[in-house]
Formats: structure tokens, sequence, C-alpha cells
């Protein structure tokens, strides 16, 4: 049939305007057809770089300048080059001009990587047949239409159908490694009218036309058409994602192929998936964002009022220009507007420190540097698989110490995906496979066990039925001789080695087993499956078709013809999806073993077949081949056709396949319950073997109460009375009990376990179609939810997974959700959720890829939470706090100094020390305690759980507590400024009656705030190493030697020498070193009289732990020895007191 | 056959192996005590077996401090006398509006060492950002070029109307004090003056190093072409006339005013009294102050007085720093005695 006369059929449909055609090889197609127009698309040059050499610059610098505190420093470098400012604009400059360049330096040479590895892709050779004959090319020229020659374990140059292929069937091998991860081998096939071209010369007679859908990202999804015009009598085949090879993947096993390209350049499949993941912002990074817009209002505030009193103040002529200060006139012309205006730019490039640009450089630092400790880590690194963790993104360290959920997939997560074939039933009849000895399998009927009595003949039947349908059943491939990452299982026949490779492990372990109980699969030939039976005969079966495995079917089948003649359908799934098509079959005893098996936690398969007659296998063939051919919503009329094959089934038997849990899979769960972590398992297995799953890894305990909210459930019920019943329940629960944190551990309240399937929440999710009453919905199933210690979602779909975690994220408390997966499948859910884990598991790296962090196994969970996340957070809230904190010292004292020098914004320090404070006299030692600080040893805290909770819901980051740093602050920067004030008030400090000016007023206080607040961190410092001693210590020394330096000579490149010999000078006086040690005292006193009575009278968790294991290390002996001096002091108190 | 299949599956085993490990050794973490975080480390922790003794120490240590500091302050003499002359009542309620020498008396207490004369200005302020920069440090260090073309920051004080260079140029150099005082002691009914010392009253630093005079001498020739402050009465060469080597930019008194006050009250040392009949301070007995009174306070309403005061080690009578650390130690002391209380009461966890 023509496309234009289908075109014409099917204008119902939308998207068929966005399709394109391509003439493969450039041909016009006959005339009459349809008209011949070229349509233009884009060269197969990739650029995945950002930046080209001329605009590399500007836009970068554009880029820098969006970041809000980038352009904020930008501004007041600008204000302070423009107007007469109290401070140069070096004081900011500098730094900003450091950060810029070295964020720049970064960015380009990553660029400059990008551009290297764009150009040899874009220059590295293809083969391309023109006019019968193979030419080479630059891959960048490559047009659409163009057919190209890709030989064995060549990579794909763009998006090509595959025309023919050097082996006979028209197949060939790819990996796609690459491009997913999964290192399988899978099959991809040929146009059936044109695999016979297989030669240059042949394929160049190939007059043909596809049609296709526009590029779109999905890697699995390809609809198209080709028309090929053999006699001028157009055939129309359909053209699936099977037909089309991405760019990126490799070819393997197969000498060459002929393919056109469908898609180049940027529009490749692979391009298009090139974009970046959405940046994920971790809580501690909003709630910075929330200190810092609160500074901002306060450094404007702080401008508006000195602005304003200044004014005020200066309204008596003597104060505004006494005759010992006046104007030029040029300044006495101005108008008052611009001279407030001047002046309040001025306040604010004064104040401007309090928002420090080294506070954004420290916490990158301290992220990037930080995360290193996680890759270092030798706990959290796999013997077997030779793997350590991978950290993908820095930015969310610290918000692993703030999960609330972890979502986890079982299959390979929880489970190690190493399936073991552990029994078979047939109608009733158990049959297990000894253990393998030796890695030798014994190949007749000895080897397996019958559980039940001896079957009859037609019993006998049947098992070799099922025996043959479990190993024609499948995409198993065979591998020989040959190394492949991935699954690979050695059997040992003939003389020869192979192995079985397919992308689902359990269809392994199934073929694995069947050969173990007789029956083994030789390979594919010819479109013949090779089975050798127990007679050691070689069984053929053509293989017609394969009607593929989906999730959503959750089945898969085979159609086969026997060397008999019979054709046959066997079909192979889930029992929920195989049971409603059987016809007959002795279902009940099946059904018996199948859920006594989910219950051991096994995974449980069924097999059916059908026999088709001629006609039906006639029907079959048409069915199939409409839905294939159809260019619109393949999908939906691919399923339906399976729905009207796959059923009259007569069912077979089961099979039941273990998997294994992770080693101290339990253990991590049990830690993350007691650390307050809701563990969620969303799963795609069904109900029972998930759960027996739950309560092997102690998800559910054998006190646990399980509410289930399943179809099984709702269809005896409305979903609206389930809900409500289920809440009910639980709220009675908890209404009657005291909420304290640590009950719910105790044994003697029952905890609720939650099982829903997929169907049931997708029902729960619906929108409403009654109005307010859906949102009721999912607010009673949150509250379920919330109430319950674990929840099991299974049948669940990969978007599904996604949309629970959406859901849990978006509900009131915003909890913080981290999702861990090793599949392809849990791709959604882990981009989803504001943590994502892959683990490194055996179905590919995809997850790993889209993760934020990466663990070998499911057990190095608990560490990167418990130990890891917990120091991040307990660090990065340090720091973030002690920042604002350390810059409210610095700039109060200044702030209030305008109070005494007539609001003329002089600066209390020197340019030097405003400077540098921040970047080299206090901004070492905080980088190393965010990088080096234990509150608790490791031990503990992987010990006891419990103290995870202590830093939950950003507990150190709340409002209350940036308060008290902030009053700390203030409180610090009166005690210096008004200390130093009325020590300097009409006095003298020296014993030679010479009086200090100005500079040595600022030094004083400067000198006490730098040893203020090293002091206070060291306070808060419970893990000194020798590097927090160097750091702390050795950066109090460089601030001494630095103003030693710094006054001690004339500096011939300073315009001023006004800190000469001040720092000296202020050192040989008496009151000055009596006064910096009193100031220092009094500022950090309340800070150690609060800390020591809220440790007294609240102590948290962590508080008790660290006293407790204190006195244990301190020993027998110090421990008296306090004991006693403590006595004494009681004594002499007492005494006082009485007296 | 079977044999040398055996050997190929074993050599390809072995080899994978080799492989295997290979990989494992190149991805292992190293195993030190920095990449585990297992640093050996002190961990101290506040609590209150440590605090309770260190605050009462650290109380009891401040206490003694603060004791010796206020009594060391309080033998200190210190004698002022407000002489703006604006207000009847004070000792020179007249000075401001007669002529410009003016006296009064007044009697000191026995001291004990030097005593030093300080002249003191209130509401005065030399801290203001723009009478800061208003001045060349490189015209000051004594850089020719700079005489003739003073630096920016000087305006409005760098030229005069006829556009001659002002040297010192700026605001501190031309609002120099310039009131001058001469002591007399009365004894037995006659005025004895009190020699006064006026060396060494600036920074070692700012007389030696810091400031300097041009090179040229007469010191006078290195003025060729400037014009003196408009405010000064003499050029920066003739500023002491019986002291050649107090002249130009090194003159102490101009010295001790080029060094800006922190605050808008403050004094500066104007003589010491160490010399002749005096080194170890000034006798009991009746004073005299003679004043010639040059400058000009009651416009911006400011204040001047005369401050005589002897020192101690720890500097001139200050009684704030001897209450503060009176006040903390006993702070201290007190909170301890909280924290018991509340240990009493709550007992802390690690004192069980």
């Amino acid at each position: 049939m023509p496309c234009s006369k289908l075109k014409g059929i099917c204008v119902g449909e939308e998207n068929w305007v966005d399709s394109r055609t391509i003439y493969i090889g450039h041909k016009e197609p006959p005339p009459g057809t349809e008209a011949f127009i070229q349509q233009r698309f884009p060269d197969n040059r990739i650029v995945s770089s950002k930046y080209t050499f001329w605009n590399f610059i500007p836009k970068n610098m554009f880029e820098q300048f969006r970041r809000v505190a980038n352009f904020y420093f930008l501004i007041i470098f600008l204000v302070q080059l423009i107007i007469d400012t109290p401070t140069s604009p070096v004081t900011s400059g500098l730094p900003l001009f450091f950060v810029i360049t070295v964020t720049a330096i970064k960015q380009g040479y990553e660029d400059w990587l990008r551009h290297k590895a764009d150009n040899a892709v874009n220059q590295c050779p293809v083969h391309v047949v023109q006019h019968g004959k193979v030419t080479r090319k630059q891959s960048r020229k490559l047009r659409v239409g163009d057919v190209v020659l890709v030989k064995e374990d060549e990579t794909f140059p763009c998006d090509l159908v595959l025309l023919a292929s050097s082996r006979d069937d028209g197949t060939c091998f790819v990996t796609t490694a690459s491009l997913d991860g999964e290192s399988s081998h899978k099959t991809y096939y040929a146009v059936q009218d044109t695999k016979a071209y297989n030669t240059e010369k042949e394929v160049d007679t190939i007059h043909a036309t596809i049609e296709c859908e526009q590029p779109q990202p999905d890697l699995y999804k390809f609809v198209g058409r080709i028309n090929i015009y053999m006699n001028n009598e157009p055939v129309a085949r359909p053209l699936g994602s099977e037909n089309l090879l991405l760019r990126g993947a490799t070819l393997k096993n197969t000498e060459y192929i002929y393919a056109v390209a469908i898609y180049t350049g940027m529009e490749t499949k692979m391009a298009l998936n090139y974009q970046s993941k959405s940046q994920k912002r971790s809580a501690v990074e909003k709630s910075m964002n929330a200190y810092l817009v609160v500074y901002l209002c306060i450094l404007i505030s702080k401008a508006v009022i000195n602005t304003a009193l200044k004014y005020v103040w200066q309204s008596d002529p003597n104060r505004d220009e006494p005759f010992y200060n006046q104007r030029t006139e040029a300044e006495r012309q101005r108008h008052i507007l611009i001279r407030a205006f001047t002046d309040f730019l001025a306040f604010m490039v004064l104040f401007n420190y309090i928002i420090p640009v080294s506070m954004y450089v420290t916490v990158e630092m301290q992220k990037f540097l930080g995360s290193y400790f996680i890759m270092w880590d030798d706990e959290m690194f796999d013997e077997e698989l030779g793997e350590r963790a991978v950290v993908n993104t820095s930015d969310l360290n610290e918000e692993l110490g703030q999960v609330e959920y972890v979502f986890t997939d079982k299959t390979g997560t929880l489970t190690e995906n190493n399936m073991e074939f552990i029994e078979c039933c047939v109608d009733g009849h158990v049959y297990v496979p000894h253990a393998i000895c030796n890695g030798q399998v014994m190949p007749d009927a000895a080897g397996m066990d019958m559980i039940d009595s001896s079957p009859g003949p037609e019993a006998r039947e049947h098992e070799e039925l099922f025996f043959r349908a479990l190993c024609l059943c499948h995409t198993v491939q065979v591998k020989e001789e040959e190394t492949v990452d991935g699954i690979k299982h050695g059997i040992h026949q003939g003389k020869s080695t192979s192995f079985y490779i397919s992308s689902s492990p359990d269809e392994v372990a199934l073929v694995e087993g069947m050969k173990r109980l007789g029956f083994t699969y030789l390979r594919l030939n010819d479109g013949q499956m090779e089975i050798l039976n127990r007679e050691n005969e070689v069984e053929k079966f053509d293989l017609l078709d394969v009607l593929t495995f989906d999730s959503v079917r959750r089945r898969m089948s085979v159609i086969v013809r026997a060397s008999t003649g019979e054709v046959y359908l066997f079909c192979k799934g889930a029992d929920s999806s195989i049971f409603p098509r059987v016809i007959s079959g002795k279902v009940d005893q099946v059904r018996a073993r199948v859920e006594q098996n989910a219950v051991e936690g096994l995974r449980t398969l069924c097999v059916a077949y059908r026999r088709l007659s001629p006609d039906q296998y006639q029907e079959v063939c048409q069915l199939l081949s409409r839905a294939r051919l159809a260019l619109q919503d393949r999908d939906k009329r691919l399923a339906e056709a399976y729905d009207l094959i796959e059923k009259d089934l007569i069912l077979l038997g089961a099979t039941a396949v273990e998997d294994r849990l992770q080693e101290k899979a339990a253990d991590t769960i049990e830690s993350l319950h007691k650390a307050g972590i809701k563990v969620w398992v969303l799963t795609g297995d069904k109900m029972e073997t998930a759960a027996a799953t739950c309560y092997a890894s102690k998800l559910f305990h054998r006190n646990t109460q399980i509410l289930e909210l399943t179809t099984k459930r709702t269809e005896e019920q409305s979903l609206h009375d389930v809900l409500f019943d289920l809440s009910r329940t639980v709220l009675r629960q908890h209404g009657g009990m005291t909420r304290d944190t640590f009950s719910g551990l105790s044994g003697d309240c029952t905890d609720y376990g939650l099982i829903i399937d997929g169907a049931t929440l997708t029902a729960v999710m619906r929108p409403g179609q009654e109005g307010s009453n859906s949102g009721n919905y999912k607010e009673k199933f949150l509250e379920i939810c919330r109430n319950c210690s674990a929840v099991l979602c299974c049948r669940m779909a990969p978007l599904q997974k996604a949309q629970i975690v959406k859901l849990i994220k978006a509900s009131e408390e915003h909890p913080i959700t981290l999702a861990i997966g090793d599949g392809a499948n849990d791709v959604s859910m882990i981009l989803e959720a504001h943590v994502g884990i892959g683990v490194m598991g055996k179905e590919g790296r995809q997850a790993v890829r889209n993760s934020d962090y990466a663990i070998p196994k499911f057990k190095h969970l608990k560490k990167m939470l418990l130990v890891h996340g917990h120091y991040y957070y307990i660090r990065i809230s340090e720091l973030v706090q002690y920042f604002f904190y350390k810059n409210v010292c610095f700039i109060f004292p200044q702030f209030l100094y305008q109070f005494f020098c007539g609001f003329s914004q002089q600066p209390l320090y020197d340019t030097a020390y405003l400077t540098l404070y921040n970047i080299s006299f206090t901004s070492l030692p905080i980088l190393l305690y965010s990088l080096m600080e234990q509150h608790i040893n490791m031990d503990i805290l992987k010990k006891d759980p419990c103290l995870y909770r202590d830093i939950a819901k950003n507990s150190l980051l709340r409002w209350p507590s940036f308060i008290y740093w902030t009053v700390l602050g203030v409180y610090d920067a009166i005690v210096m400024f008004f200390g130093a004030y009325f020590l300097f008030d009409n006095t003298t400090f020296t014993s030679n009656g010479q009086m200090f000016g100005n500079w040595t007023f600022g030094t004083l206080v400067f000198t006490v705030l730098v040893f203020t607040v090293t002091f206070k961190l060291a306070l808060d410092t419970h893990y000194w190493t020798w590097i927090n001693h160097f750091v702390i210590w050795g950066s109090l020394i460089f601030f001494v030697v630095f103003s030693l330096l710094w006054g001690g000579i004339i500096w011939p490149f300073l315009n001023y020498q006004r800190m000469y010999y001040v720092f000296m000078q202020m050192l040989s006086s008496g009151p000055a070193w009596f006064s910096i040690i009193l100031l220092i005292t009094a500022s950090l006193l309340p800070d150690v009289l609060k800390k020591v009575i809220w440790r007294a009278l609240w102590p948290t968790t962590t508080e008790r732990i660290q006293v407790g294991t204190n006195a244990g290390r301190n020993g027998e002996l110090l421990y008296k020895i306090k004991k006693i001096f403590f006595l004494i002091v009681l004594w002499v108190f007492w005494n006082n007191c009485c007296n | 056959h079977i044999l040398s299949h055996y050997n190929h599956k074993h050599k390809y085993i072995s080899l994978e192996f080799n492989v295997k490990n290979q990989l494992k050794f190149t991805n292992r973490p190293d195993n030190t005590a920095f990449t585990q975080q297992r640093l050996p480390a002190w961990q101290p922790i506040l609590s209150a077996g440590i605090v309770i003794p260190g605050f009462v120490l650290i109380g009891l240590a401040f206490i003694g401090v603060g004791v010796a500091l206020f009594v060391t302050s309080r033998s200190i003499q210190v004698l002022e006398r407000d002489y703006t002359g604006d207000e009847s009542g004070t000792p020179c309620a007249s000075c401001a509006n007669s002529n410009v020498q003016n006296s009064f008396g007044f009697c000191f207490p026995q001291s004990q060492g030097p005593v030093f004369f300080y002249y003191g200005l209130s509401n005065y302020f030399q801290n203001y950002r723009r009478y800061g920069t208003s001045k060349d440090d490189n015209q000051l260090y004594g850089v020719l070029k700079y005489f003739t073309s003073p630096s920016d920051n000087c305006a409005p004080y760098a030229y005069n109307s006829n556009n001659q260079p002002i040297v010192p140029c700026g605001s501190i150099a031309n609002s120099m004090f310039n009131d001058t005082f001469k002591l007399y002691q009365t004894v037995n009914g006659t005025r004895q003056e009190v020699s006064l010392d006026g060396k060494g009253i600036a920074w070692w630093t700012d007389y030696n190093i810091k400031y300097r005079n041009p090179t040229n001498n007469p010191l006078k020739d290195a003025f060729n072409g400037t014009v003196k402050p408009i405010y000064w009465s003499k050029p920066a060469y003739e500023l002491d006339t019986s002291d050649p080597s107090n002249n130009g930019f090194v003159n102490q008194d101009f010295l001790v005013w080029m060094r800006r006050a922190a605050l808008p009250d403050f004094r500066k040392l104007y003589r010491r009294i160490s010399q002749d009949k005096y080194p170890d301070g000034l006798p009991a007995g009746n004073y005299s102050l003679e004043i010639t009174y040059n400058y000009r306070v009651y416009r911006f309403s400011g204040k001047k007085k005369v401050v005589f005061s002897n020192v101690s080690w720890m500097g001139g009578k200050n009684e704030f720093l001897g209450i503060a650390y009176l006040v903390v130690g006993s702070m201290c002391v007190f909170m301890s005695i909280v924290m018991l209380i509340v240990y009493a009461k709550f007992k802390f966890p690690d004192e069980e």
C-alpha cells in the first residue's frame, strides 16, 4: 500500500505531521507515488562543548555573574570604583577576581576537553556506500539518507536503520554499554525485504523511502515504515526499535552491516539524551540562602539607619562642616539627594563584608574535598566487585544526614539479583534439581527428586511439554567461549564452553535449571531453536514469533513449530497475568504451590501453552503484522494484539527461583528504622514474594500488623471504605499513646506495615472525578503511610515509583527522600528523590550513572547515611552558622564605630585586615573543621543509629539556632567594641605617656576579634587531630606574624603607612594585653555557659553519648582526680556560703 | 583434545583472575588513617566537671588581677582642668573672650614618678573619614616631588587661593592644635617656671622613620614655592625656634597631632615634667598655668582641657579595666555557683 494513500486514511492521527521522509541513497522515488521533496537535516556534527574560543570570556562571565552572590560582589566592586568609598576597590575586587578566575579556568579546561572529544568523534572516518562503492568520509559529513557500512566492533556514527547484515538471517548483535550501560548483546533485525542485499553493489540498488517520526529522546521507542519499490510495486514494512541502531552502540559478533542514516548529529537519540539532569539543591543550601536574605536585609537596614542618622546628626552646621574639616567647592555644590545616595552606597560598601564572598568558595571547597572521604572509604569498598563508592555530585553530601524516607528497590538492591533455580512444579508435582557438584551437573533424571508419586502417562507428556516450554520460551543467547561483562554462567557442554546471556537473570536461571533437569538449550540456528533432551537427542523447533516481555503485561510468549508440524504458543509470566488467561490445567494445585513459594520469598513464574491450529496461526500472524505495521500507537495496538493471542491457555506449571538477600540487608534496614528513617520498598515483584523479602529483611517484624491496600481488598470493598477503615485503625492506636520518639521502638506497641499494589495506587492517585473526594484519598493515604513504620509497594511500574516519591516529597512536612536502586527501572525515582543512590548491580549501570552517589552494595547505605551523612550535616551546619557569626562579629563593631565618628564611614580596621579576615585569618580553621570534625566516634554512630534523630529535620539550621548564633555575634561585637571604647576613653595606655590613635583602636578590636572567633571554633571542635591544631594555632600565629610584618616595614607600593608600627606599639603596652585577655574571655563566657547548662538540662542523645564515652576514655585516675577536685570546690563554696 | 580444552579454560580463568585482582588492587582506596578519617585525635568535651573548676580558677585569677589593676589605678594622681572659657565657674572663665595670655592656678597633690601634661579636646572628630585621609604621606616622608603637587586627598587644603601648594597639606595638618602652655610653681609666693620636656612625646617610629624632612640644608629651602597651611601662624620649618631638629615634619607636637585620635573625646600628650627638680613627679603645692589661647573650639561646641597625670606600669588612670576584671571574675565565680546548683538539682549525666 503506498503511503500517500495510508496518509490519506490516517488523517485523524495528529502526530503524522511530525514525520520525516528519508530517501535511501538519496534516490528519488518512482514517479506517481509522491513528490520528491528533499528535506533539510542537520549534518552529523556533535557539539557537546558550551563555548567557542571567541565567546568564552563574555559567555562565561555572563554565566558566572548570573549567580546572585557573584553579581552582588560585582556591584559592590563597581560602586567602590565609581564613588569615593571608605575602602579601596581592592578589598572586594581581589577576592572576586580570584573566585571568578578559578571558576573560569576550571570551566574553560572542561570545555577544552569537550572540544577535543567532539573533534575526535566528528573527524573519525566512516564508510559510506556511494554509487556501488565504499568510500570513506569524515563522520561529521554524514547526511541523512546515506547508506553506511559498519564493521564489527565499530561504533555506529549516527542513528541507523538496519538494511542488511553479514548474517544470513539479517540480524546483528549490538551492545549498548556506552548508552545505558547494559553490556548484554541485543539482537537487531534487518527489514525482511532488504536483508538479502548484503554487498555494496546490491545495497546500492535498493530503492526505498523511509518514513519515520521526528527525533525524540526515548531510547527504546521508534516507529517508522519503509516503502520498498520493487518493480514499481511499493511494499510497506514496519520499522520498530528492533530495527534502529543507536549512535554510541557498538556492533558485536557480526562481520559487517549496511544501514541507512535516519537521525544525524544533534538529532540522534544519544545527543537528545545529553541534557543535563536538573540541579538538586540541598536543604542546607536553602537555609543558607534564607540566612543570606536576612543578612542582606540587615545590611541594607544598617546602611539606611546610618545614612538617616548621618543627616539628622549633620543638621547642625558645626557638625556638618567644622572649621577643621571643610569640603571642597565641588562637594558643596552636589545635591543633597545625590550626597545621601552616595553615602548610602558608601555604607553598603563599608558593611558589605557581612556577606562574605569566601563563604561560597569555602562551602564549595568543603563539599568537593569532603566528598573524597566517601570515595576513600575502605569500608564501602566491595572486594567482590572491586568497586568503591562513587560520588557523582558533591552538592548533596549533607543531605545524606537529613534523610527521612528511603525508597528502595527490591531486586538487585535488597537482594543479590543472583538467581538460582530452586524448583518447578508441573501439575502439582514438584521437581527439585540436585545441587551442583563440582560444577558438574548430573545429566540424567537421577538429578531430580520427585516429591510426589510418579506421574501417569498424561502427566508425563505435560512434564516434557513444560520442560520444553521453559527451554524455548525465553530470549537467552548462547555465547561460546567469550567473556562478556554482565551475566555469565558457564555451561560445560561437549567440547566447548558456552554461556547463557540474557538481560534478565531469571531467564538464565530457568534455562540453567532446565539443563539440570535434563533439557539443555543449545542454540538458535537459522530460526530454529535446538534443544538436547534427556535421551541426548537434538530436537529442533522453528521459532515463528516472539511476543516480547514488558512490565505491563508481565509475561512473554514464543510461537514455535515442532518438527511434527504442530504449532505451539508457550507463555511464561507472573501468576497474576497467567491465571486469568488459563482455561484448563491443574490451576488449584499450581496456585497453592505458587503461593507457598511466594511466601518463602521465591520468585515464581507460571508457564502455560496453547496449541494453535493452522487457521489460528494464520489469524495470529495477521494480528501481529497488522499491529506491527501501524505507525501510530503501535505499542497500544501490539498490546491489544498480544492480549488477543495470549488467551485460552492451558496451565503447565510454575517455577521458583530464589533471589538471595544481600549481605547485611536486614541489619541495614533495622538500623535505618532505628535512625527514624522510614523505609519503603518499591518493587515490580508480586505481593507475596515482596512481602516475604520484607520479612526476611526485617522491614516487617513478626508483630508488625500488616495493612493491605490491594486490588484484592478493593474488589470487596470500595476504595473509599478501605482507606477510611485503615486510617481509623491506625489513628486509634496512635491517638492513645504519647508520641515519644523512642517509644516507637519498644515492643509493646504494635507498629504497622502497609502493603499497596500498583493498581490501587493508581486509583488513589487518580485525579478526582468527584471534586474534593480524590484529594481526600491522597490525604488519607498519606496519613496512613505516616503512621506506618514500613510500607511495601508491589507491582510498581517505573513511573509509579517516581510518582510515589513525588507524592511523599510534596506532602506537607516536605520530608527529605532518598531513592536507592540498581536498574534502569529505578532511574526515574532516583532522579525524582532528593538524593538518588545507585547500587552497582547486575542490571547495567544506568542507575549508577543517573544517581548522585553510587555504592557497591545495599549495606553500604548504612555507613553512607549514619556516618558520612551525619558528619557532613554537622560539619556544614557549623560551617554556615559560623561563617555568619564571624562576619557579624567582624562588621558590627564597624557599625557601632559610625556612631562615634560622625557617621563618616570611617573604617575601623585597616584595608589589609578587611581583605584578609575572611580569606586567610579565619578561613582555614573552619574549612578544616568542616572536613575533619567528628563530634562522636564513627563506630558509635554506626552502633547507635538513634543518634541520627538528633539532626533530623535540619535541626541545627533552624531559626532559633540561627538567631542564637547571630545574637552571640552581636554580643561579642558589643563586648569587643565597647571594651576597647572604655579602655581608650581618655587614658594613656603606655608607661611613657604616649597616646594611641584610631588605628590602634581598630587593631585592638581586630586582634580580639580574630582570637575570639578562632577560640570559639576551638571550643566547638571535638576532634583535635594534628591538622586541627596546626591550622587553628597556625592561623593565629599567621595573624600575629602578618601584623608584625605589615606594620614593621614601610611598604613602598602603598601611598599610606597608617599601620606602621601600630601592632608593635599595641603589644608593648600592658593594658592592651590585659584588655585583649579580658575581652576574649568575656566574649566566650556566655557561649561556654550556655553549652554547659544546656548539656545539663536538655542533653541531646549525642551529648549523652559524648559524655559517656569521654568518661570511659579518660580512665579511672583522671576521673578520680577530677572528682576530688570537684568535691574540694564544692566544700569551699559550702563554707563560703555558711559564713 | 579434552586436555587442551582444559588447559585453555584454565588459562582463561587464571587470566581473568589476574585482571580482576589487578582491578581490585587499583580501585581499592588507600587505607591510611587520614583517608579513613581515623587520625588519632584528642577529644575534649565541655563537661561540667571541667568547666566548673575552670570557671572558678579563671574567676579567682581575674578577681586577683582586677584587684591589682584597681589598686594601681587608684594610686594614680590625675588633675583635669577645663579651660574652654565659655562658662562661668570654670578655672578659665573668661579665657575665650579675653586677650591671648591667660592663666589660672591650681593645687597639685604629691605624685610619684614623672608627671605627664596632656591637652584634651572633646566633641572634636579627628576620626572623620575625609579628615583622616586628608594628608599626603609621601609629602610627609620628605619626598620633594609631592611638595609642589600634593595629593588630591588634601583638597580643599592642597592649594591656597593663589594656587600655591600648601606644605604640609590637608585638613589634619591645617587644624593643628596651637595653644601653648607655661607651668609655674608657686613657692613661698614666687613663681618658678617648671621646665617642660617636649622630647619623646611622639612615637619613636614616627619621629625617626615614618616622617622625614627633606635633606635640604637649611630646611627652609625645601619649602620654596610652597605656602604654610592656612591656619598656621608659622611655616613648618619654624615650628620650634629653640631646637632646629624639632622642625618641619618631625616636630614632636606636629607628630602628636598627626596621630589621629580614635574617639571624639581625646587627649594628647603635650609635655613631660621630668627634668630639673621634678624627675620623680611634682611635689604637692600650688601651681599656675599660663595659656596662650589660640585654638577656637566653641564654634563646634567643643571643650578644651589640660590634664596632669602620672602613670604606672599599666599606663594612666583607668578604673574600667580593673572593674571589668572584677566583674568578669565574679561573674565566672557566680556562674560556677549557678552551674553547681543546676548540678545539684539535675545531676549531670557524667558525674553519677
